[in-house]
């Protein structure tokens, strides 16, 4: 089917044909999110995710799920949260600001050990902290997914939903304004990502009357009929050791170009790393000795493949749209083994959240030469 | 303040036999009869009538309650209905979310004072305001008891707590929040209603209140909500048996006894949601 032939037919998104159609990002990431089964979504607008909301709203009720336009993001990480709890597959999401509401419940809600997607489609990349250290309360982690551009988005967020019901917790999807907003041509069909995993601990009520109700909780897990009841410092122990399970065991993943004897290797990720990565092979073209490497995942962070880069290379040059957040992972990543330089800077238009007017290949090109021609 | 001592019974001679427990009985759907609140608070009784209500209307595997965070608390990890233990102020959003996925099951929320008027006000208003489909209680007793008795919104004026120590004044801390009044204005809201626990007759009217809350919301009619007033003589500074009167004396006449709004026979009002 021609992509012409999509359009004329408006097809919707319980279609998703395997055939690449032509999508707005958000559109996109909408339909592969209800491809992934997500039948619940909260949200309240704010740009760049008002889109994603807007084809939630107009897509999800046909397939038999809900979309609320909630009061708050407070109160939409909370109807999600609930969704969740019923074992129904669940997201909502919002934009820096909005995801600062909803720190609160997103600790809690991993305390408790629910699945959830949440997107966050950021302005710039500021966030990096909030999301890979948690903007909440106590010791807990999220698994972060930061694709490039549409066409990852849409694997990554259908991923994330696999992820987050295989371990049981939140999973964030850093997009920003330009995944929003790119029109591509991109299927949104289901991926397999293999066997659903049990939903049996989830809460439809039946268990009410048994002498053995069901209790999802973020302080307990444990009830006082089985002469247990609160004991937090168990409970968060044992749920710390699991997210340590998380963290060990699911795959970092990077993308890599041009590492073999790289004396320099930039480290981006985002939409940021496609600049970087455009750079860096026109720089090696030239004969630049110059590598790149983009983290998918932000957490677990690819320390790895950072560190045995660093075995050979003398330096790396972080490019992050924000005053250097990730440059703190790849510090820890190459732990002295090589000097690692801070090569980016916000760059925002007037309206704080559009086009970044640094994000270009000649001048992200001029700032990696520079710290080529420092370290040789 | 007068102190008042346990009433001592006259006895000419000493007791036979050692002291036994005689009846032990717990309330069905609640895990373990024995709680560790204040002697004298009227949380218990309020969480065994709602308890007790569900399992009346037969309505126990159907049934995910939501809890906030107050002394209340002590009962999410002990009933025998599912449970979904939200944030401080928080419940209604989650009850929203339940139910949105659920539409069949029967969605209660548990909230104080505390968490639903103070931290979390918005959430119950705007969930009673779109009609949706769940019953939320509030236990009000006029202060946190958690945190050791603090000034709410729901606090009537002259209330002693620990921080309006000389009573609540309208110049100092502001006017109170008639919440079950708020709530009955608006248009999604089916049934409101407020009781009490600090007598028997109201134990058993409030009983009837919840009941009703249940059944509008089988129903599909809209928000139901029940506030229940209850005894919290630890954060009001006031002898245990004094509770009850004081609650009658001072709390009631603000926050007044009755149902305050009834939709439950207009059949064309309903409640959001699939
Ligand atoms: C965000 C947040 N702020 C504060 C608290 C501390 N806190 C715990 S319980 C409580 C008050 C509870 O009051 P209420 O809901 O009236 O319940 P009560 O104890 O009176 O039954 C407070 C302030 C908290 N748990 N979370
Ligand atoms: S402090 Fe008040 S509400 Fe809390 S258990 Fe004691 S009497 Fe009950
Ligand atoms: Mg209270």
């Amino acid at each position: 089917m021609s992509v012409a032939q999509v359009a004329s037919s408006g097809s919707s998104a319980s279609e998703s044909a395997a055939e690449p159609e032509f999508l707005e990002g958000s559109e996109a990431i909408a339909r592969a999110m209800i491809s992934a089964g997500c039948r619940f979504f909260a949200g309240y607008p704010m740009t760049p995710f008002t889109e994603v909301l807007e084809a939630m709203a107009k897509h999800l009720p046909a397939q038999g799920g809900s979309c609320v336009n909630a009061e708050s993001e407070l109160e939409a990480v909370g109807m999600a949260w609930g969704a969740a709890a019923t074992g129904t597959p669940a997201a909502t999401g919002s934009t820096g600001q909005g995801l600062s509401l909803m720190q609160e419940s997103l600790a809690e809600i991993t305390y408790a050990r629910l699945p959830l997607v949440v997107l966050n489609m950021a302005r710039a990349q500021g966030d990096y902290f909030q999301a890979t250290r948690g903007g909440g309360h106590g010791d807990y982690r999220h698994i972060v997914l930061a694709p490039k551009d549409v066409t990852e988005a849409v694997y990554l967020v259908q991923e994330a939903f696999h992820l987050a019901a295989i371990w049981r917790n939140p999973v964030l999807v850093m997009g920003d304004y330009y995944i929003a907003h790119t029109w591509q041509s991109v299927s949104t069909a289901r991926i397999d990502f293999g066997p659903e995993p049990d939903r049996s601990w989830a809460l439809d009520g039946a268990t009410g009357g048994t002498g053995k109700a069901k209790l999802i909780s973020p302080i307990a897990d444990t009830k006082r009929g089985d002469d247990v009841g609160y004991d937090l410092a168990e409970f968060y122990g044992r749920r710390g050791a699991e997210l340590d399970v998380m963290g060990r065991e699911v795959q970092p993943r990077a993308e890599t170009g041009f590492l073999e004897g790289a004396d320099l290797v930039v480290v981006a990720y985002g939409t940021v790393a496609q600049y970087v990565r455009e750079a860096v092979a026109n720089l090696r073209a030239d004969g630049a000795k110059v590598g790149y490497i983009r983290p998918i995942t932000l957490y677990p962070f690819p320390t790895e493949v950072l560190r045995n880069a660093a075995s050979s290379a003398k330096a790396f040059a972080v490019y992050e749209n924000n005053r250097g957040q990730m440059i703190e992972d790849v510090m820890l990543s190459v732990m002295e083994r090589a000097d690692v330089r801070f090569i980016g800077g916000l760059s925002v238009d007037s309206s704080g959240f559009g086009i970044a007017p640094d994000l270009d290949v000649t001048s992200v090109r001029a700032r990696i030469q520079t710290t080529l021609e420092e370290i040789s | 303040m007068t102190t008042r001592s346990l009433p001592i019974i006259e006895s000419t001679s000493a007791p036979t036999q050692a002291a036994k427990l005689v009846d032990d009985f717990t309330p069905g759907l609640i895990n373990q009869g024995a709680h560790h609140l204040c002697p004298g608070c009227g949380e218990p009784i309020a969480m065994r009538l709602i308890m007790e209500a569900v399992e009346e209307l037969e309505l126990a595997q159907k049934t995910i309650a939501i809890f906030g965070i107050g002394c209340y608390t002590a009962y999410s990890n002990n009933l025998d209905v599912e449970v979904l233990q939200a944030l401080h102020g928080r419940a209604p959003s989650l009850a929203t979310g339940v139910k949105r996925s659920l539409p069949d099951s029967l969605v209660l929320t548990v909230q104080g004072d505390g968490d639903m008027v103070n931290e979390g006000l918005q959430e119950v208003l705007h969930t009673m305001a779109r009609g949706e489909s769940v019953t939320c209680f509030l236990l009000n007793n006029g202060v946190f008891g958690e945190t050791g008795g603090h000034m709410t919104a729901a606090t009537v004026l002259g209330q002693r707590t620990k921080n309006s120590l000389e009573g609540r004044t309208a110049q100092e801390h502001g006017y109170p929040i008639v919440i079950s009044d708020l709530i009955a204005r608006l248009d999604g809201a089916a049934y409101v209603a407020r009781g009490a626990v600090n007598t028997h007759t109201n134990v058993a009217r409030t009983k009837k209140m919840v009941k009703e809350a249940l059944a509008v919301q089988t129903a599909g009619l809209g928000g139901s909500f029940v506030e229940i007033l209850t005894m919290c003589p630890t954060g009001w500074f006031v002898d245990t048996l004094d509770a009850p009167d004081y609650l009658n004396d001072n709390i009631e006449p603000i926050h007044r006894f009755g149902v305050v709004l009834d939709r439950s026979d207009d059949s064309r009002h309903h409640g959001a949601g699939r």
